[in-house]
């Protein structure tokens, strides 16, 4: 102990004083201070690398997720779709059959109206000519008979052959 | 019987703690009274000197001149020529003024040197105060009486203070520009040795023991103290013969700035425990205050012991060690007593290397713990 106080040199001590605190204040602002900062910001900058990864797997599982869901709908959309248009097809052929058929019926139906219409008509012309030539044949009949009987006869005969004809 | 066994030991033990006090008040009064008989011739004396002494005796007279603060760098000394290399740093004196010369002039103790009609003595590496003819007197421990002045030379120990002090300034300033470029910049080179030993003051000391809440505020202090011991604990290894952390002036300096921040730091709980132990009945409290009281100034004090006191074991071992191969070559050859002392001082010194780190390591990680301790919140008792 004695030894100890006996060597203890107050300018040692005085200059290791110095030193320490101007050490302790340049080190302390010009390196410690941006080496601890530095270094907490890179550990910070690390961890928040690593929160940022995680959620991107994270948003990466969720889109995949949703991929899937979206995929899916619209494969089951596409399949309502296909169904939906096979419907609607048959249905229109369906539907087109039915109205060309009434509408064949319809037209067939007004043919034959028209037919019948027509042979009414064509009828009626009939009549009105055998009619008229009923007359006329008559009205010559009369003439004839009126001047020769057996003229007459002939003309009948002629006359029907005529009409016979027709 | 007990008893008597008892004072033996203490009796012993006392004996074993004074021999080296009585040796070196010996070997003082020998050397003083042939300086003193003749200042100017001592080359002559000191040659006679030289014959007397056995080389063990200069073996432990070499280790305890390294030990000590020198007022000039020694590198390698010639014996038989008297002379001696190295480099003379400034005296700085104040005495009456201001008085600076450089540390040559002593000549390594033998000359006397006189400034403004006071005569200065270079005495077993301290200067004294002396009279014309540069008479030293001893006290009745054996210790030189004579009046010292106030010392603020650039010793060996300042010098390579100073030289620590450049060595940390350009590793960590240069550390600290690589950050400028953003905190990613990683350090190339030597600095990348650097970052991971701040990390490991940083998360081993620092956080565990004062608290991620308050550690910032002391990283400074914490990190200086451990590089500047490290560095000064490695260099000591050198052969460049540094044994600054091995000088118990530093050693105390560093202990008290530790003490200082400790207690200025200290909040109210700390103060409570030293003065008034919370949870404990009122006499026990009377009791444990001055226990306490010490116990803060001890923790320091061990801080400061426990450096000096490995740093110093530490080289006197080594260099005991290199002497085995001048002292055992009539007993073991020559190639073997270089060969053990080889072998011997080179696992030595790698166990240096590691307590080199080791104090460091220690002193910072205690230094954290007491500031830890008087910094930190107590819950309720």
């Amino acid at each position: 102990m004695e030894k100890l106080i006996n060597d203890f040199s107050f300018g040692l001590f005085f200059w290791q004083f110095i030193i320490l605190v101007v050490l302790i204040f340049v080190l302390g602002k010009f390196a410690w201070k941006p080496i601890v900062n530095a270094l907490e910001a890179r550990e910070e900058g690390i961890a928040d690398a690593l929160a940022a990864a995680e959620n991107a797997k994270r948003e990466m599982a969720n889109l995949k997720t949703d991929n899937e869901r979206l995929l899916k709908e619209a494969r089951a959309e596409r399949d309502a779709m296909i169904k939906e248009a096979r419907e609607i097809k048959e249905a229109l052929i369906a539907e087109a059959k039915e109205e060309a058929q009434a509408q064949g019926e319809k037209m067939i139906s007004q043919a034959k109206a028209a037919i019948e219409g027509e042979k009414q008509a064509a009828l009626n012309v009939l009549k009105n000519q055998v009619s008229s030539l009923s007359i006329e044949i008559a009205e010559k009949l009369i003439k004839d008979q009126l001047e020769n009987k057996e003229a007459q006869t002939k003309l009948v005969e002629k006359m029907l052959e005529e009409v016979k004809l027709n | 019987m007990v008893t008597l066994k008892k004072s033996l030991n203490l009796l012993a033990v006392i004996l074993f703690a004074i021999t080296p006090v009585f040796s070196f008040a010996q070997q003082s009064v020998e050397t003083a009274v042939d300086v003193t008989s003749k200042t100017d011739a001592v080359a002559i004396e000191e040659e006679h000197v030289a014959v007397e002494k056995t080389q063990a005796d200069k073996v432990a007279e070499f280790i305890d001149h390294h030990l000590k603060d020198d007022y000039s760098f020694i590198f390698f000394a010639d014996e038989a020529e008297g002379k001696k290399y190295g480099f003379s740093l400034p005296v700085i004196l104040i005495d009456n003024g201001l008085k600076v010369f450089m540390s040559s002039e002593f000549d390594h103790g033998n000359k006397l040197v006189e400034k403004d009609g006071q005569t200065y003595r270079l005495y077993h590496s301290k200067i004294y105060k002396t009279d014309a003819e540069g008479t030293i007197s001893y006290d009745e421990k054996g210790h030189p009486s004579n009046e010292k002045p106030l010392d603020f030379s650039i010793t060996k120990n300042v010098a390579s203070l100073f030289f620590t002090t450049i060595l940390l300034f350009v590793m960590f300033l240069g550390l600290a520009r690589t950050y400028k470029n953003g905190p990613n910049n990683l350090p190339k080179g030597f600095a990348r040795v650097l970052e991971p030993l701040v990390l490991y003051v940083r998360d081993e000391m620092a956080i565990p023991n004062i608290g991620v809440k308050k550690y910032r505020k002391f990283m400074p202090y914490l990190l200086t103290v451990f590089f500047l011991i490290f560095l000064l604990n490695l260099l000591g290894l050198t052969p460049l013969g540094f044994n600054v952390t091995g000088s118990i002036s530093v050693t105390a300096c560093l202990a008290i700035f530790t003490f200082f921040i400790t207690q200025f730091n200290g909040n109210k709980d700390h103060w409570l425990h030293i003065f008034w132990m919370p949870g404990i009945p009122w006499p026990m409290k009377i009791f444990l205050a001055p226990i306490e009281i010490l116990g803060a100034i001890i923790k320091p004090f061990s801080l400061m012991v426990r450096l000096f006191a490995n740093i110093t074991a530490g080289h006197s071992v080594v260099m005991g060690l290199i002497a085995v191969a001048f002292l055992y070559q009539q007993s073991l050859g020559v190639g073997g007593s270089v060969g053990i002392s080889f072998v011997l001082s080179t696992f030595l010194v790698v166990l240096e290397v590691l307590i080199a780190f080791l104090q460091a390591f220690i002193f910072t990680m205690l230094s954290s713990l007491f500031i830890g301790m008087a910094v930190q919140e107590h819950e309720e008792h």
